[in-house]
Order: structure tokens, then C-alpha cells, then sequence
């Protein structure tokens, strides 16, 4: 089961008897995030247009990768062509807003529906030929259409624009209120609102009857036959639906770029967002927002700072596979038992403990790999480089000795550290689990 | 990415955080391919921009200000380029560096001009030093962007008025990419063609995709099947090396007229198939004068290696006269510069160049050369180099323009 | 238009069994370990990488061999250290972690070797013409690669049918858990085919990287393709891998060499589309233009009809 809300966990279910409470248990937690929301982009480091195209992107990659939880923890489907349903949305709102341009008396703000309807019908379409298997073949099934799509996309230049995509302006428009959406704080309200509404509506999909059959074909499709339904339609169902989100999110994208091109449906960005969502966690529904956030800000920011981030990005996802598949939702959401115990005042010294080595050794690598990076990428800027307040000099062997023994030592002193936290963490469950505060 | 060489350990909201432009820096962003396909032309590029800054910079900047040169990537996609160039001026970069493909051309000079028109007094430039899409200053033109670059029709009345003059040449094949850029070439050359040598049979009028192929043999053997005697193309990057490989590695016998021949890696690629037979057209290249202008020779010093052979001479023309338009609007302002480098002239080692007021399209030199043997400087350390068949003065260059810009008040 | 045809034809096969080289590895184990490898481009592109840099050192006859076995030693390390702690957990975990390998092992090859292309030209020793056909030139190292890659066949085949451990594999390949009940070591075996996989990606680097250009997007150009020849083929089919790439091969090659669009057959048909009909465009694109779409047409339709592909003796 997976529907705990942004982080807060529901403890215990049977209490929620008195109404105005109940009301607030359950939609308190989405009036604190539309009040976050609405005032993030006037804190101290998103108040300039940096941050708020920062945000801005985090909100549509939120949309993007809560439409594909749709598909991947909701129903089970691995689809490595997600990104198509983006891109079709995201043409179909540019030609939208082409249209308005040329005097359409649509106001900007609708331009997202666009996305979402053309999301639908090309989800209902591709969907009733590719959702009659799931498991390998679907993943299969899904990289072939995205290939095809793409390639698809070039020969169409009329409608995709070829190489050049097509481009439109969010300004040439009925103004409403006076607002022309030139400004990056107004793109980011249109969009912030949208993806709330969006986030919302996908909530309340999984709990309704379609959402939990979502989840029992996920599990055991074969049952799902027994009690009566048709795993096939669930799936085509599931699929449209999120290929309806997925255009949702890739209008948004059209009015923040005003441009889109064939890369919109193309393998790299349908590889972005299953990064995205299970770095983020597919268990939990608002594990993909948390990922959106965390990947968005890494290709914003951190590539600013080093050539390699693609491939921390990379190692991080490679982790997250083996030794934390529930994602970082998952790990936050694990430890909400044991807060409330004392035993998690044992856990965080061991967690302290173990956190130097891990430094330790993170350090040796990143000395490692930023060095090697600077010498086969960017050998004019000589071998000198700044890492952690102090140069370090890739031509002297002492800098590559210094790393290496940095990340054994810390790889050995992390691994012996392992049994502490380990017990240290049965100690802490079995005392939540004693004093009946655990997940069910 | 380039690496800023800022401290590795940040805070997550302090890395967001940019702060203002320090009081001397003037930032300029540079927005093209460091990866993929076209990486060893964009890498390329960006060392030699990089060399030109910092020649100005070592004289004492741009009044008073060093230039700060910002690097992005964009593997050759419009909508990558958008997104780098919205974090670029966040950056606080007032002009922008492009020329490796005309579909990002394309999408950053509209970008630049709505952003403009939404902000004014935060105005960004786009310096244009390599896409030669003729409708970037034709009927995509506007005040905010100048090409430093001879643009695809240019380039060709320069080939084809060589090419009319050869009674050699009796059937053409147009091979090109699939964009707006190779779809000029192939309508500047049938146009052109018609016009000088009627007699000339077009043979065939290819059009693949930008980036993509990775083997040319089908290609190649089209071109073999259609029987012709010179082939002309306007591919670069990876799309010239792979076209020439192919068509080495088939025996293809044919004349080869390039915009970009010198693409590094192709001379290497032909080698000695290519002599008499590998022309292109060109602003520069290595023997056009009879000694090796200082800062090419600086340059190869500092950049050993055939994939450093240098090929961006409209670089240093592009920021000689950035630099000169500059000082003569006293001020780094955008706006002030562009006013002062409308019409400016410039003397260079090969000529007079002007920046045309009407359309931002620089006037300079183009050289129609051929890959030969015993000449003075080679390339790529193959024995083989350019030896000129004929240059035609700026003023020759210039073609009439559909532009209509906007001026700011 | 009989030259075209012979030499497209050639053309066709040559790039077919290129595509069979590359494939071959995958074929094993996604037939035996039903592992989606994603990570297949990859070793391909490392083999490329590795041969490079031993030629450099070595020459070029000794990198032949060991590029490939170095391949062989990261395969058998990916799958000891890293699949065999995913095994458990699905097919879509192995995927992912596949396609978490992917990315990683890109990054690395450009921390190692930079993001230019490397001067990967072919070895003087086989840069000849072979024989001439019509006029052009038939390269001795596309030659020397359609030698290795029937050689490759011949030992894929006789190793998985005439041998024990190939009993074994073929067994595993529908019977897992019966063969490790008859006590034999799968892991181990997995291990190896991983290997083995691995290694023969690597030999097909070897060729392909001076075939193709060798930069660290290589293995982003020609990875999806991998996976339309081996749905294509079938599961657990070697015949059916081969047969799946020369099929692919001579398709698109041909494709490219055909400048005629459905608007042409329409018209010798006598049917006249209006300009301004909203198919006009699609039905004016020439089958040249469309060429790269066709391994994915085809990979598409064959999941939907057949999901066990031309030979495959299970599905995925």
C-alpha cells in the first residue's frame, strides 16, 4: 500500500472519527503545500529569475514524474517511452499558442488543456496497441514506439518543425487581468497552479476504484482476473491516464520555453524521468515530486560546478538500485516508525559514526574523478584545481595516492561500521514495533 | 560543462544563489555543442573564443572590464539551447556566443528578441560566428543579432562563380543535412547553378538527418549509381568526416565542394584522395597569406595536435571588432555596443571587413581553395594543405537583403 | 540501378553483420538470464575504447584479443558485484540497474579518454582494397569483419549445441530452476555467459569503433537498435539474431537507396492526393527519409503480433 501524503505519515487510521480533524488530516497537508507554494518564490535565494525558472522546471518535472509513477508504481509498467506523451502535448500547445498568436481568443493559461487532451488521445491511441503485455515486453514495446516517435517526428516537418521545432510566444495574447505572463514570476504562478491541480487530480486517482486495481494488477495481475477484471483495460486505462498528465506537463513546458522540439519525445528525456521517479521513490505518491526536485536542482546547479555530474547523478542512481530501491521517500518514510521511539536516539550516533567514513571516502572519489574529468576534458586549464578550499594539482602522484587511499580507507572504515547501525536500527524497530507505532 | 573552479562543497540554497556580476567582469556566454556528435567543433570553438578573450583581457579587458567567458553545452538542440541561454543570462551574460547549427541559431535569436522586448534595460546581444542560415538576416533578421560568418548564399556565388569557370564540371550531386541550413545550401546551389552554368546537370539532391548517420555507404553508393563528377555539401562537424570516410573507403572519385572541408578530422579522414579534389570556401585558411598570421602560430603552440588545428579565424575578427565597437561606445552596455558596431569597419591582415548596418551580416574575404600538396602549411599533420583558387574581396561578398529590423529607440 | 542494388546489397549485409556482432552477446543473455542489458552498447563502445588505446601501445593484432577479454572481465565483474544482488528483485530492477550502468559507464569512458573523438582510423595492415565491385572499392576491413562475425556464429553455435555447458545453457534458458536443482551452478554460469556476452561486444568494438566514430556517445547511436535485432530475432534464437540482422540491414539499407514516397505510388496508381489534404505531408515522404524508422516499425509490430519474435522459443 502506498498513500501517505508529502511526508507526513498517517499513524493511526482508527482515530479519525471527529470531522473537522478528519478534513484537516486530510487536505491540511495540501493547503501547507499550495502555501508553500505560493510564497517559495519570494524566499531569499528563488527571488530572482534564476530561481524562479528553477522552479518553475522543478514544477513540471514534478507533473512529469507523478504522471509516470502512474505507470511504474501504481500499475507495475516500465515504459522507457514516457516521454512521448510529453512531447505530444507539448507540439500540440506550441501550435496552440501559435494559433492564439495569430488572434485565437483563447487566454494563455488554458494552453495546458491542449497538452493534456492531445496527452489523452495519443495515450488512448499507442496505449490499446502496447498495454496487451506488461513486464520486459512493455519496457521493450515502450523504447520502440519512443524511437519510432522520434524518428517520426523528422519526417512530419509541417506539424514538428524538424530540427528547428516550432516556437510561439506566451505574450501575444488576451491579457486577462492585465497579466501577459512575460515575466518568470507569472510563468511560475500559471505553472505552480497547474501543477497543483495536476498533483491533486493524480492523488485522487489512486483512490478511487480504478487506482486500487491499478495497484492489485501491479501486484498479482492473475487474482485481478479471478475477481473480475480485465488486467489489459486496467493497464490501458492507467496508461491514458497518465499520458494525459504527461501532455499536461509538457504544455507547461511549452509555455515556459516557448519552444519545442523533437528532443521533447525523446529517449533522453523519458530516461530523465524514470531517474526522476525512482531515485525519488516509486513507492510512495510523493516520492517522484521529491525526486523531480532533487534531479531538477542537480542538472540546474550542480553542473554548474563540475563536468562530472552526470556521472554522480549516475553512481547516486546506481545506489538507490542496490541498496535503497524504495528511493529516498522510501528511506525517509522507513525511519517514521522509529522517530518517535527513544531508540532513535541511539540510531543518530551511529549514523554519525558511520557518515565520517562515508565522507571520507565520497572526498577520495570526488578528488578522483574531478581530476581525471580536468585532464581529459579541459586539459588548457592546466592541472591546477580548486576541490574543497584547496588546489590540488592532477600532475603530482601524491594528489592521486591521497585519493586513493582516501576512498579505501573510508570504503573499509564505512563497511565495518555497518553491523553498528544495523543494530542499532533492529533495536530501534523492535521498540516502535513494541510500542505500536509501526507502519502497517 | 566547463568547470567554474568555485569551491566544490556549497549549500544548497547558497548554490543558487548567484551573486551580481563582480564590479569588473564583463560575462559573456558561449552556447554550443561540448558533447556528442558535434563536440570536436564546438570544443574547438570554444578554445578559440577562449584564446581571443584572453588576449583582450591580458591588454586590459573591454573598458576596464575582463571578459568572463561562460560555457554550455547544447549538443546541437534548439530547445537545449533555450534552456541554457534562460540560465546563462540568469548568470548575468548580456551577450551570447553561437554558431554550431542554425536550428539553434534560429531559436536563440527569437528567444533573444522576446527577451528584450520583456525586459528592457536588460538587453542581451547574440554574437553569431558560424550559423549561415541566410534567413537569420533576411527575413529572420533583427537588431539584437550579428553574424560574423559569410552566410550560405555568399559562400556560394563565391563556389559556383569557381566552379563556372571550370570546364571540368559537368554534373552535380547535392548531398546535405536536414535542416534549414542544408536545404539553403542545396536551393543557393540549384539556383546559382541555373543561373551560371545551365549547362550543369543536378544529378541528384540528398537530404539526411543532422547528426544521426552513422555510416554513409548507402549514401555513398547513391552518389556512385547517379555517376557524377563533383558532389557539393554543405555537412560539418561528424556528418563531414563520415560522408568523406565513406566515400575514401568506396574509391568515390569525385570533386568535393565543402563549406567545411577543414572540420577537424576530415583532411585526416580523405588524405591523399583528397588532393585536387577536397575544395572548400572559407574566410581563412592556412596559406592565404604568404606567413602564418602570429596568433594562429600562438594558438597551435598552446593547442598541440590535429584536433586543434585552427579553423576559426572569423573568431578573432568577431571579438577585434567587438573589442573596437566597444571602445568606440565608450561603454560594455549592450544596446551602446550594437549602435557603434552597425556599420563599422575594420582593417584586417586579409582585407577590409565591415559589419553591414542594414543586416548585421559582416562583410570579409572569402577564399575558394583546394587541398594540395607542396604548400607551405599543412593541416592535421598529414603533408597536405590549402592552396587558394581564388578570393573575392568583402564588397564582392554582399548580396541584396529582405531585412526589415526594428531599431530601438 | 543493378549496381545500386549489388552494392547496396553489400552494403546491407556488411551492416547487417555488424549488427549481428553487436548483437550476438546480447542475444546469450537476454535469451538465458531474460536481462535486459542495457549496459550491451556500452561494452560494445569500451571495446572500441580498449582496442584504441592497446593499438596504441601494442599493435593492433594483439588488441583484437585482448580488447575483448578485458570486455569479458568487466561483464563477469558487473554481473558478480552488481546483477547478482538485483537478480532477486525482478526484471525491472536488473533493467534499471542496467540502464543506471549505462550512463555511468559513458561518464567514465569520457573522464578517461575526454569527449572528442578519438583518432581511431583503421589499422594500416588491413586499410586495402579488397576487390573492386562496379567501380567501387570493397574495404579489407569490412571484409576482415564479416569474417569475425560468421566466425562468431559458428562458435556461439557449436559452444551452446555441442557442448555440455552449452546443454546446460540451452536447459537454463527454459528450465532455470530445474537445472539448479539438478545441482548445476547456475550463478556460476551466469557469470560466464555474462562474460562471454561481454567479450563478444567487446570483439565487435573492436571493428566497429573504426567503422564508426569512436566517441563517448557511441553506444547511445547504436544501443537502441541492439534491442530491435534481438526482440526482432526472437528469444533464446541464434539463427533467429542473425536472420533479424541481415533482415535489418539490407531494409534499411535499401530504404536509404529508394527516393520513391506513397505519393509516388499513388500517382502510378492514378490517384492524385490535393496538397492541402492533411496527409499530403506523410504521404510525401520518401522511403530515404524514412529509412531510420525502420528497425523501430518493425520491432513495434513484431511485439505486437508476435512477441515471441521470427524464431524465439519463449517469450520475454
Amino acid at each position: 500500500m502506498s498513500d501517505s501524503a508529502l511526508g507526513s505519515v498517517v499513524l493511526s487510521a482508527a482515530s479519525a472519527t471527529d470531522p473537522p480533524n478528519r478534513w484537516l488530516r486530510q487536505y491540511g497537508a495540501w493547503l501547507v503545500v499550495a502555501l508553500v507554494l505560493l510564497v517559495l518564490p519570494h524566499l531569499p535565494g528563488f527571488g530572482n529569475d534564476f530561481g524562479r525558472s528553477l522552479l518553475t522546471q522543478m514544477a513540471i518535472a514534478a507533473v512529469l514524474a507523478l504522471s509516470y509513477n502512474m505507470l511504474l508504481g501504481q500499475t507495475g509498467l516500465l515504459s522507457f517511452g514516457h516521454a512521448v506523451y510529453f512531447g505530444l502535448g507539448g507540439y500540440a500547445a506550441i501550435h496552440l499558442m501559435r494559433a492564439i498568436n495569430h488572434g485565437l481568443p483563447i487566454p494563455m493559461p488554458l494552453v495546458p488543456v491542449a497538452g493534456a487532451a492531445a496527452g489523452l488521445v495519443a495515450g488512448a491511441v499507442l496505449g490499446s496497441a502496447t498495454t496487451r503485455r506488461a513486464g520486459t515486453i512493455f519496457a521493450l514495446i515502450s523504447l520502440g514506439v519512443g524511437e519510432l516517435v522520434y524518428a517520426a517526428t523528422f519526417m512530419l516537418p509541417g506539424y514538428f518543425g524538424g530540427e528547428e521545432g516550432i516556437t510561439a510566444s506566451r505574450t501575444r495574447a488576451p491579457h486577462p487581468a492585465g497579466i501577459d505572463f512575460g515575466s518568470q514570476l507569472e510563468v511560475y504562478y500559471l505553472t505552480a497552479a497547474w501543477a497543483l491541480l495536476a498533483a491533486v487530480l493524480m492523488y485522487a486517482f489512486t483512490r478511487t476504484p480504478l487506482g486500487r486495481m491499478c495497484q492489485a494488477v501491479r501486484d498479482n495481475p492473475e487474482r485481478v482476473e479471478y475477481v473480475g477484471y480485465n488486467p489489459q483495460r486496467v493497464r490501458f486505462f492507467a496508461f491514458a491516464a497518465s499520458a494525459l498528465f504527461a501532455g499536461l506537463a509538457g504544455g507547461l513546458h511549452a509555455i515556459n520555453y516557448e519552444i519545442v522540439a523533437a528532443d521533447a519525445v525523446g529517449a533522453q528525456r523519458s530516461g530523465t524521468v524514470l531517474l526522476m521517479t525512482y531515485i525519488g521513490g516509486s513507492g510512495h505518491f510523493a516520492g517522484p515530486v521529491l525526486g523531480a526536485i532533487v534531479l531538477t536542482w542537480l542538472q540546474a546547479s550542480l553542473s554548474g560546478y563540475t563536468s562530472a555530474w552526470l556521472l554522480y547523478v549516475g553512481l547516486f542512481f546506481i545506489v538507490t538500485i542496490l541498496f535503497a530501491p524504495a528511493g529516498l521517500s522510501g528511506l525517509i518514510v522507513m525511519h517514521a516508525p522509529v522517530v518517535r521511539t527513544k531508540a532513535f536516539l541511539r540510531l543518530l550516533p551511529a549514523y554519525a559514526i558511520a557518515i565520517v567514513p562515508a565522507v571520507v571516502a565520497a572526498i577520495g572519489a570526488i578528488v578522483l574523478i574531478e581530476m581525471s574529468y580536468r585532464l581529459s576534458t579541459q586539459p588548457e586549464l592546466g592541472t591546477r584545481l580548486q576541490l574543497f578550499g584547496t588546489t590540488v594539482d592532477a600532475a603530482t602522484p601524491w594528489s592521486w595516492i591521497a585519493g586513493a587511499v582516501l576512498v579505501a580507507g573510508g570504503g573499509v572504515a564505512f563497511r565495518s561500521t555497518w553491523m553498528r547501525i544495523s543494530s542499532a536500527w533492529d533495536r530501534a524497530t523492535d521498540e516502535a514495533r513494541a510500542s505500536g507505532t509501526t507502519e502497517r | 560543462m566547463y568547470s567554474h573552479a568555485r569551491k566544490l562543497v556549497a549549500p544548497a540554497i547558497a548554490g543558487m544563489l548567484f551573486a551580481a556580476p563582480a564590479a569588473a567582469e564583463l560575462k559573456i556566454a558561449f552556447i554550443d555543442p561540448l558533447s556528442g556528435g558535434a563536440a570536436s567543433t564546438g570544443i574547438l570553438a570554444q578554445k578559440t573564443h577562449q584564446f581571443y578573450i584572453d588576449a583582450i583581457n591580458a591588454a586590459g579587458g573591454v573598458n576596464g572590464e575582463k571578459i568572463t567567458l561562460l560555457s554550455f553545452d547544447n549538443k546541437v538542440n534548439p530547445q537545449e539551447s533555450l534552456i541554457q541561454l534562460k540560465k546563462a543570462i540568469d548568470d548575468g551574460a548580456r551577450y551570447v556566443v553561437q554558431g554550431n547549427g542554425s536550428s539553434v541559431a534560429h531559436a536563440i535569436t527569437e528567444a533573444v528578441l522576446k527577451h528584450n522586448e520583456r525586459n528592457p534595460g536588460k538587453e542581451v546581444v547574440f554574437l553569431n560566428y558560424a550559423a549561415v542560415d541566410p534567413a537569420l538576416t533576411n527575413e529572420k533578421c533583427n537588431f539584437w543579432h550579428f553574424r560574423f560568418d559569410a552566410d550560405a548564399d555568399m559562400k556560394m556565388a563565391a563556389m559556383t562563380d569557381v566552379m563556372a569557370k571550370d570546364g571540368k564540371v559537368k554534373s552535380v550531386y547535392l548531398i546535405n543535412q536536414d535542416y534549414s541550413f542544408g536545404k539553403a545550401v542545396a536551393a543557393a546551389a540549384k539556383g546559382m547553378l541555373a543561373e551560371k552554368r545551365p549547362d550543369i546537370r543536378i544529378v541528384g539532391d540528398e537530404l539526411h538527418p543532422l547528426q544521426k548517420v552513422q555510416d554513409f555507404s548507402p549514401y555513398v553508393a547513391k552518389i556512385k549509381a547517379a555517376g557524377t563528377d563533383t558532389v557539393i555539401t554543405g555537412n560539418w562537424s561528424n556528418d563531414m568526416v563520415l560522408l568523406i570516410k565513406a566515400g575514401k573507403d568506396a574509391g568515390l572519385k569525385v570533386a568535393w565542394e565543402t563549406y567545411y572541408g577543414g572540420s577537424p578530422g576530415t583532411v585526416t579522414a580523405i588524405g591523399e584522395a583528397g588532393v585536387d579534389t577536397l575544395k572548400q570556401v572559407s574566410e581563412w585558411h592556412k596559406n592565404a597569406t604568404p606567413e602564418l598570421d602570429a596568433t594562429v602560430a600562438a594558438f597551435a603552440k598552446r593547442y598541440p595536435g590535429a584536433e586543434n588545428e585552427y579553423t576559426y579565424w572569423r573568431a578573432k575578427t568577431m571579438w577585434e571588432i567587438f573589442a573596437g565597437a566597444a571602445r568606440k561606445a565608450q561603454s560594455n552596455d549592450p544596446v551602446k555596443v550594437s549602435r557603434a558596431l552597425e556599420g563599422m569597419k575594420m582593417q584586417t591582415p586579409l582585407g577590409e571587413v565591415e559589419m553591414r548596418a542594414d543586416n548585421h551580416q559582416l562583410l570579409q574575404p572569402l577564399y575558394v581553395s583546394t587541398l594540395s600538396r607542396n604548400v607551405k602549411y599543412d593541416v592535421e599533420n598529414s603533408g597536405l594543405g590549402w592552396k587558394t583558387d581564388a578570393k573575392v574581396e568583402a564588397r564582392s561578398t554582399s548580396l541584396p537583403t529582405t531585412c526589415k529590423m526594428e531599431r530601438p529607440k | 540501378m543493378l549496381e545500386l542494388a549489388t552494392v547496396s546489397i553489400l552494403n546491407g549485409v556488411v551492416y547487417g553483420l555488424l549488427l549481428f556482432m553487436l548483437t550476438s552477446g546480447l542475444t546469450l543473455i537476454f535469451s538465458m538470464m531474460g536481462v535486459l542489458n542495457f549496459a550491451h552498447a556500452s561494452l560494445f563502445m569500451l571495446g572500441a575504447y580498449f582496442s584504441w588505446q592497446l593499438g596504441r601501445w601494442i599493435g593492433f593484432w594483439p588488441a583484437l584479443v585482448i580488447a575483448p577479454l578485458l570486455c569479458g572481465l568487466v561483464g563477469a565483474a558487473i554481473e558478480r558485484y552488481g546483477l547478482r544482488h538485483v537478480h532477486k528483485r525482478g526484471h525491472v530492477a536488473e533493467i534499471l540497474f542496467t540502464f543506471g550502468l549505462a550512463y555511468v559507464i559513458e561518464e567514465l569512458v569520457t573522464m578517461i579518454w575526454g569527449r572528442n573523438a578519438v583518432a581511431n582510423s583503421v589499422p594500416k595492415v588491413i586499410d586495402f582494397s579488397l576487390f573492386q565491385v562496379f567501380g567501387s572499392s570493397f574495404p579489407a576491413y569490412k571484409g576482415l569483419m564479416m569474417a569475425i562475425s560468421v566466425a562468431m556464429f559458428v562458435f556461439l553455435y557449436v559452444a551452446l549445441k555441442r557442448t555440455r555447458i552449452g546443454l546446460v545453457i540451452q536447459a537454463a534458458l527454459t528450465h532455470p530452476h530445474m537445472v539448479s536443482a539438478l545441482g548445476h551452478d547456475v550463478p556460476g554460469v551466469f557469470v560466464l555467459v555474462f562474460a562471454v556476452g561481454s567479450a563478444l561486444a567487446g570483439l565487435a568494438g573492436v571493428i566497429g569503433g573504426f567503422m564508426l566514430l569512436t566517441q563517448p556517445t557511441l553506444a547511445h547511436a547504436v544501443g537502441p537498435i541492439v534491442f530491435v535485432v534481438v526482440v526482432v530475432g526472437g528469444l533464446g534464437s541464434l539463427a533467429g539474431a542473425l536472420i533479424a540482422s541481415m533482415l535489418i540491414g539490407i531494409l534499411q539499407t535499401f530504404a536509404v537507396a529508394i527516393d520513391y514516397s506513397l505519393l509516388d505510388l499513388f500517382r502510378t496508381l492514378g490517384i492524385v492526393v490535393a496538397r492541402s489534404s492533411p496527409l499530403h505531408d506523410f504521404y510525401a515522404v520518401k522511403l530515404s527519409t524514412a529509412a531510420p524508422i525502420v528497425p523501430y516499425l518493425l520491432l513495434v509490430l513484431m511485439l505486437v503480433v508476435r512477441p515471441r519474435g521470427l524464431m524465439g522459443r519463449r517469450d520475454a
